[in-house]
């Protein structure tokens, strides 16, 4: 069918009488960086939790690798190839940083219960394995030194990047990030930038992004949509973007 | 060697040797106590049934500190894996002789039986959360209790013998009754042994750190931690928290086997919810998730009131009044600054040596 990694086809869900989100068709291709802007309100969240299927949508269909993933909830879309960051940061606080980590490989090994408990060859290789993934992981996104710190006791920067290796962890084919640089300063959304560059480079995943931040947003994504009271105002290169009328009129006022 | 030092010390499984440091430590000290001098009848009479609460009390830490589910019907678990293993010891009376033997396989019985049946409650309750999940759990106790306050069950040479609400068996010459509805259980063979509760505790010490040192331990805490986050990266709530709660389960009926053949006779009304509430006691006052505490809460809160027996009317009132002097010391603030400094500075130390 299409050649698109992650397509959304006439994709709209309503809360009782409010339209939240309204015939979205958008689609994400191989080692693409794409953002997602819009104000306040535009219903940027509510799209990704359409395509992660915390919400059922009320129309439409969303493909990945041309598949509709209609029939699956939010575990099957994570086993497919989907995963996501969360707005307002969503670790597993009490649980050590690279226990993050590893717990998102959960569905890569295949030890049983009994394996574990007889400690047995199998155990022990895929817990070695998953070990030296985990550390790999934490080793790009620079949180190696902190790996037995408890996750919740991290800096707000360092969670935001614990978050983004946990969601890779899952080894998807598409990566939804939702505003990843908030509450970062200028240095370390520069670094950021550098990361989610080499994330591109050296996984086989492509991103989708929700951003305010329009330096990481035009410095990053290859296109742009833009998304007003849950529709789609504009798409397009970031050059576009920038100089499409509408889109200043939405963002600034008439 | 430096591996092997590292899997006893290491800073991941320090808490788990200490534990076990612990249990053997105490293991060792009782029994020279006990072959040496001459302890009270008292002492030697709590040893089992304080091995028993601290399986007890590390199988509901699993439920509720470990998976965060709230449950208040783990006395019905140790009922189940009680008389299960009152049953299977009776059946067996003749063909295995041997009580280590029969008392393994009893055990063994009690925490299948239980498990199954925590299998079973699973199914509907962890559909539930919070409030309404405490409710159940308590409820699903109370059950168990009165389906065994109505249970006759009889054994002789032609089989098994059941009936429910009244006794309508009638045995064979040489047939023994082994339920006996509101009754229980009497004549029971004492087979338990300190020994039995020692190993029971490591085995379920063991079970414990190797499930929540692996992956599916790592689902357990993710899925307690941030629910929806679980499920973002793929783990199955259901499954996970099933898993803990059956694990839970068969422990917990383990305990309770190990429990009832400690006595000659049990009566069904011992697993009411006091019960239940006391081993909720144990678990809070040693800390939700940490182990080590577990089983000093437990021998401590489950020995006092034994100890102010000569008390009589006074028990309750000073046992009450040592939980909440306990509640004040954990919670104060002063202290815990105290501590945390304490540890501040040991942890330097640590660093230092590497």
């Amino acid at each position: 069918m299409s050649e698109h990694v992650l397509e959304t086809k006439s994709l709209g869900i309503d809360f009782g009488g409010l339209t939240a989100v309204n015939n979205l068709n958008i689609y994400v291709d191989a080692h693409e960086i794409v953002g997602l802007i819009g104000p306040n309100g535009a219903g940027k969240t509510t799209v990704f939790n359409l395509l992660t299927k915390v919400y059922e949508p009320s129309r439409g269909a969303i493909y990945l690798d041309g598949e509709d993933i209609k029939k699956l909830d939010t575990v099957g879309v994570n086993k497919s190839g989907i995963a996501r960051t969360f707005q307002n940061i969503r670790l597993f606080s009490n649980m050590s940083v690279i226990d993050n980590v590893k717990v998102a490989m959960n569905n890569e090994s295949n030890y049983s219960f009994f394996d574990s408990l007889l400690h047995d060859l199998k155990y022990f290789n895929e817990e070695k394995s998953i070990e030296e993934k985990a550390l790999k992981l934490l080793d790009i996104f620079d949180l190696k030194n902190e790996k037995d710190t408890l996750a919740g006791s991290l800096p707000y920067g360092a969670q935001r990047r614990l978050e983004i290796a946990r969601a890779l962890a899952t080894s998807p084919k598409v990566l939804l990030l939702d505003e990843p640089a908030a509450g970062m300063n200028p240095q370390e959304t520069e670094e950021l930038m550098n990361t989610i560059r080499f994330v591109r480079e050296n996984f086989d995943v492509c991103i989708l992004l929700i951003e305010h931040d329009m330096s990481l947003v035009m410095g990053i994504c290859q296109r742009i949509y833009v998304l007003n009271y849950g529709m789609l105002l504009a798409k397009g290169s970031p050059d576009e973007i920038k100089n499409n009328k509408e889109v200043i009129a939405a963002y600034l006022g008439e | 060697m430096k591996n092997f030092i590292d899997i006893l010390f290491g800073k991941k499984n320090i808490k788990r040797t200490i534990s076990f440091a612990i249990v053997i430590l105490a293991y060792v000290i009782i029994t020279v106590l006990t072959n040496t001098i001459r302890v009270s009848r008292l002492f030697s009479s709590i040893l089992v049934p304080v091995c028993c609460y601290i399986v007890l009390a590390l199988s509901l830490n699993l439920c509720v500190g470990f998976s965060g589910e709230l449950s208040l019907g783990h006395a019905g678990f140790m009922a189940v894996g009680g008389f299960t293993a009152i049953v299977v010891s009776g059946i067996l009376s003749y063909s295995i002789p041997n009580t280590i033997i029969r008392l393994l396989i009893a055990i063994i019985a009690g925490g299948l039986v239980s498990g199954l049946f925590g299998l079973v409650i699973s199914i509907p309750v962890l559909k539930l959360s919070g409030d309404y999940l405490a409710i159940v759990t308590l409820a699903f106790g109370q059950i168990i209790k009165s389906i065994i306050n109505n249970v006759y069950l009889g054994y002789d040479a032609q089989g098994i013998h059941f009936s429910f609400v009244t006794n309508t068996i009638e045995l064979a010459e040489g047939g023994r009754m082994l339920l006996l509805g509101p009754m229980g259980s009497v004549d029971v063979e004492k087979i338990s042994s300190f020994t039995a509760g020692f190993i029971l505790i490591l085995f379920v010490l063991f079970v414990i750190y190797t499930l929540i040192g692996s992956k599916n331990g790592r689902a357990i805490t993710a899925a307690r931690d941030n629910r929806i986050a679980a499920e973002s990266i793929g783990i199955n709530i259901t499954k996970t928290k099933t898993l803990a709660f059956v694990v839970s389960a068969v422990l917990a009926g383990m305990g309770g086997a190990l429990y009832a053949l400690n006595n000659t006779s049990l009566q069904p009304s011992k697993f009411d919810f006091n019960t239940s509430i006391s081993i909720l006691v144990y678990v809070v006052f040693g800390g939700l998730g940490n182990i080590t505490g577990t089983i000093i809460a437990t021998s401590i809160l489950y020995v006092l009131p034994e100890l102010l027996r000569s008390l009589q009317d006074y028990r309750m009132l000073i046992y009450s009044v040592v939980l909440i002097a306990i509640m004040l010391i954990t919670n104060n603030t002063y202290l815990g600054q105290v501590i945390q400094k304490v540890k501040l500075i040991f942890m330097k130390k640590g660093d230092s040596h590497e």
